[in-house]
């Protein structure tokens, strides 16, 4: 399965996991799709979907824990699970909390849901495999209004002081947070620049432009000694054209013909 | 205390080089002896105690035993969320320790008095909490977390407690009954056990018969020893330099009403519901606090007065 085909079936899942569970955030998935695709698709996370806790995996965290449904998809497509394991996505009993859950979940390192904790752990262990001279790299997926937090950038300060070039953050750069545009609530810009003072490299890419992806996130680090970080620049709820873009669907559940003017949307790609 | 760990723990690290230690930018000289044995087991994680916790929480679910070191509230309130969210909630071995409980920070003011950890910390599901009455149950202790899977919790105070010896062994979440009386049972946590001490002996002296039980670990507990000093005791005084609500005076409530067991006159020395805003030493602040050995034979005898 190629990667668009890949990206397109996990918006699929997730349209339908979504609506389902009633659960929200399913535009911070769409979001997010493609580097999912592309990370685990694209060849760049090496991992055994049959032994999910191979030491030598490459190590991905989902930090922006609400667009779990994305990954929960992602990891079934590749064999983690079973597809249809995920008909039981927020319902009473099933272990697939609307927030990425590890508990009983093949190939998912960690639980996460509150923001500013993933980049945090993901440093930790990037510490622990640099000790352990093991060559497994940490993914961690964030997104920008996660960037809100301070935790982010303490754990930046130490990850850079720790030459932790085993470490890549990718930014799901969608420009849109709960309540509003990132401009009007807390502006990030110049993000670029931020990262690049805190001494990491910076690599800025179409988050949706899979071969760009693949190369952004291949041939790391930029610079030995250095963490990477990828600014994806997003269409939040990218797929389905009115979801695009309004900060509605980060709470939204498509339902009737919503769901049904979505779903063709997305087949069509 | 704090002297007592660190010299346990460079004996753990000596032999398991999974060990880690991470302080928050804490442990000036302290820390020396370690950082110049085992470098490659240390990390200042400078002043970010909740990275400090996540960085832990990492480097445990990759094999780590990791040691997070700082003061008063700064490893564990500040990172309360880490600690839950992450340390404890995946059964990292992270341990979070902690120099100065209660008012071991005397005058330093309300920022450095660790007043509501015990309550806290104990609510979170997993974490085996530890706060040692003496030096040789720091030494327990310490051994004791580092063998103990998922997150803990050590609570050191700057008063090293009375280091008589006991004939009984330490055992992780069983009370240690270090005096035998029948009037009283004075159940202290933490290093105010050294107030405990005084005040059973000036009781003594009154005629008035105390036992002492060192509860070094808030969590878990058995019951059987609590139980026991309900049955043969006819008044219960708990004793902790932290609040009264849901510390030890609660646990220990909880732990009868639990298993059944009736008990005569209670009473809960410790912080009721204010901040600690005076300025003084530990001592100073014990006494004001009405904590200190006068005030626990004062308020002991009326309580088996009333």
């Amino acid at each position: 399965m190629n990667t668009q085909e890949l990206a397109k079936r996990v918006r699929i899942h997730v349209l339908h996991m979504t609506s389902r569970g009633g659960s929200s955030h399913i535009a911070a998935a769409f979001s997010i799709a493609d580097i999912l695709a592309v990370l685990y698709g694209g060849g760049v996370m090496r991992y055994d979907s049959r032994q999910p806790r191979w030491a030598d995996r490459d190590r991905f965290i989902l930090s922006k824990g609400h667009a779990g449904a994305a990954v929960y998809a992602t990891l079934a497509e590749l064999g983690f699970f079973p597809t249809e394991e995920l008909e039981k996505h927020y319902h009473d009993g099933s272990i697939f909390s609307g927030h990425v859950s590890h508990k009983g979940v093949p190939g998912v390192e960690l639980s996460t849901g509150s923001l500013g904790h993933g980049l945090g752990v993901g440093v930790g262990m990037a510490k622990a495999l640099q000790l352990a001279g093991n060559p497994a790299r940490i993914f961690v997926l964030l997104s920008d209004g996660e960037c809100d937090e301070g935790t982010i950038w303490e754990a930046a300060l130490f990850a850079q002081h720790h030459q932790l070039d085993n470490l890549v953050a990718i930014i799901d750069y969608n420009k849109i947070q709960s309540l509003a545009p990132v401009a009007e609530t807390l502006q990030l810009e110049p993000f670029r620049a931020k990262w690049e003072s805190f001494n990491w490299s910076v690599r800025e890419v179409n988050g949706h432009d899979h071969e760009a992806l693949a190369a952004a996130l291949t041939n790391l680090p930029e610079k030995p000694g250095k963490p990477t970080v990828v600014i994806a620049h997003t269409t939040k709820g990218k797929g389905v054209s009115f979801m695009e873009n309004a900060v509605l669907w980060h709470y939204r559940t498509a339902r009737g013909e919503e769901f049904d003017r979505a779903l063709a949307e997305l087949e069509r790609t | 205390m704090r002297d007592r760990f660190i010299q346990t723990l460079c004996q753990i690290v000596e032999k398991d080089p999974r060990v880690m230690l991470i302080t928050g930018d804490l442990g000036f000289a302290v820390l020396d002896e370690y950082r110049r044995r085992f470098p490659r087991q240390f990390i200042n994680a400078g002043v970010a105690e909740q990275n400090m916790t996540l960085v832990a929480t990492g480097m445990a679910l990759e094999g780590h035993v990791v040691f997070t070191y700082s003061i008063g509230n700064f490893p564990t309130l500040r990172a309360l969320e880490m600690i839950r969210n992450d340390a404890a909630y995946h059964g990292a071995n992270v341990k979070v320790v902690s120099v100065g409980g209660g008012f071991s920070y005397g005058a330093l003011g309300i920022s450095h008095h660790a007043t509501e950890d015990l309550a806290i910390m104990r609510s979170l599901p997993g974490v085996t909490c530890v706060s040692p009455t003496s030096l040789g149950e720091v030494t327990e202790a310490t051994k004791a977390i580092a063998q103990t899977p998922g997150a803990c919790f050590l609570r050191l105070d700057k008063d090293k407690g009375p280091d008589g010896p006991t004939d009984e062994p330490f055992v992780l979440g069983r009370p240690r009954v270090l005096r035998r009386g029948h009037d009283v049972a004075l159940i202290v946590t933490g290093g105010i056990l050294s107030e405990v001490v005084k005040a059973a002996d000036e009781l003594e002296r009154v005629g008035i018969s105390a036992s002492i039980y060192a509860v070094h670990t808030i969590k878990p507990v058995e019951p059987g020893r609590l139980v026991e000093a309900a049955r043969t005791h006819r008044a219960l005084v708990t004793v902790e330099e932290h609040t009264i609500h849901g510390g030890l005076g609660g646990l220990v409530l909880e732990t009868l009403a639990d298993a059944g067991t009736c008990f005569g006159k209670f009473l809960r020395i410790g912080l009721d519901g204010c901040f600690s805003s005076v300025v003084g030493s530990q001592a100073y602040l014990r006494t004001t606090y009405d904590m200190d050995a006068a005030s626990i034979v004062r308020r002991t005898q009326k309580l088996l007065l009333s």
